[in-house]
């Protein structure tokens, strides 16, 4: 199953992209694990300076805006 | 060109209402409707031409290039970027941390974001379309100056004992960021468009009720606060009406979008241009919901004497301000 981490403090984006990640893999029946970290250390750790960022099986790949659908499906592949 | 936003406002207030031109009601009515009008005209429209522009402009570019400045360049840098970056309150924590992991010194990032929610273009335009461009210039040189002098303080005193252990750490253990391939392939219309379209968007559902409260303020101190009563109680005579403005600032949050406004209004009415800076300042960078945010990287310490620097250095440039402009 694919870890998702949504980084982010709390931001509405942040938020949504949480959402839209899980939505998407539940219209697809993929299983995932999507979870939001908040904690500015980590954050840091990742080398991120925009948030919403979305760390894929502990691999950075996007920053600093909701994904579009075709980046999100090609994470779940 | 911006005088059909005046007929606009004509036309509703004293045709479509059939409010009389120089009641207090009408004065009101007639402010808001310009006002509005003008705002979300010039918004949308500026926001879209300028992100369409900035499209390629990053905060990793801003890291790389203030990364192993020279200091003094750094802090003026700084403080430029932080006016032309778009930025929102709740990237401040991660943008903090990447600058100090990167080993940028803490007064050249406080310059940063000290400055950035001072400056941005909607601001500048706003001031420039509302009380000229006299004005816009003093707003934002005083901004900038507040932000360089304030990052220039910090390290004097050595702020970055004063972080979160493992920011310091992080600071401490930096490394000269070898510019992970930052350059991003250049964008084609499209990109930029999508871009600017988010941009919009984005900033809009955030200013709009902002610019409903800015303005319903300014247009209600617009028609029922008398000239008189401002000149005789807050004129420039009374030294302490600064303090008090800048003191009544902090428990108003809003942003600049929605100060601006008010500014407008106050300026008109007469109030001293640097009492009106002095609150107008502190309403936007003095805001306890920001300083908390900081508190995930600092210590209370430190945010003390960051929040007691922003009010003694509003205060006195209100101070200057007024002298200048009255002697």
């Amino acid at each position: 199953m694919k870890e998702i981490k949504v980084l982010g403090s709390g931001c509405s984006k942040c938020i949504k992209t949480a959402e839209f990640i899980k939505s998407v893999a539940a219209e697809r029946n993929i299983p995932v694990n999507v979870v939001k970290e908040t904690s500015p250390e980590v954050i840091m750790s990742y080398g991120v300076m925009s948030t919403p960022a979305v760390v894929v099986d502990d691999i950075l790949m996007h920053s600093g805006s909701i994904p579009d659908r075709k980046k999100v499906e090609s994470w779940l592949k | 060109m911006l005088t059909i936003f005046t007929e606009l406002a004509d036309r509703i207030t004293f045709s479509l209402f059939g409010l009389a031109p120089h009641s207090k009601l009408g004065g009101a009515v007639h402010f808001f409707i310009e006002d509005t009008a003008k705002i979300f005209f010039l918004l949308v429209v500026m926001i879209y031409f300028i992100a369409l522009i900035r499209a390629s402009l990053n905060i990793e570019k801003v890291r790389d290039y203030l990364a192993g400045k020279n200091r003094f360049i750094g802090y003026f840098m700084g403080s430029i970027f932080g006016a032309i970056t778009p930025f929102c309150s709740c990237s401040s924590i991660p943008v903090f941390l990447g600058f100090t992991s990167g080993g940028i010194p803490v007064g050249i990032t406080m310059s940063f974001l000290l400055t950035s929610p001072l400056i941005n273009e909607v601001a500048v335009l706003l001031l420039l379309s509302l009380v000229g461009w006299e004005i816009t210039l003093i707003y934002v040189l005083v901004g900038m100056g507040v932000g360089i002098m304030g990052g220039l303080f910090l390290d004097l005193i050595h702020a970055e004992r004063l972080l979160q252990s493992f920011a310091l750490k992080a600071y401490q253990s930096a490394k000269p960021t070898v510019s992970k391939d930052t350059r991003r392939p250049t964008l084609s219309f499209r990109e930029r468009h999508q871009f600017a379209k988010q941009e919009l968007l984005d900033i809009l559902s955030r200013v709009w009720k902002w610019i409903f409260i800015g303005v319903g303020l300014g247009a209600a101190l617009h028609g029922f606060v008398p000239v008189s009563w401002i000149e005789a109680n807050l004129g420039s005579g009374r030294w302490w009406s600064v303090p008090l403005a800048v003191l009544l600032g902090i428990p108003l949050y809003s942003n600049a979008t929605g100060v601006i406004p008010v500014m407008e209004s106050l300026i008109a009415k007469g109030l001293p241009i640097g009492t009106t800076l002095a609150f107008c300042m502190s309403t936007v960078a003095a805001s306890f919901p920001e300083f908390i945010l900081l508190k995930q990287v600092m210590t209370w310490r430190l945010l003390v004497i960051i929040f007691a620097l922003l009010l003694a250095s509003f205060t006195v440039v209100g101070w200057t301000l007024n002298a200048i402009h009255f002697n």
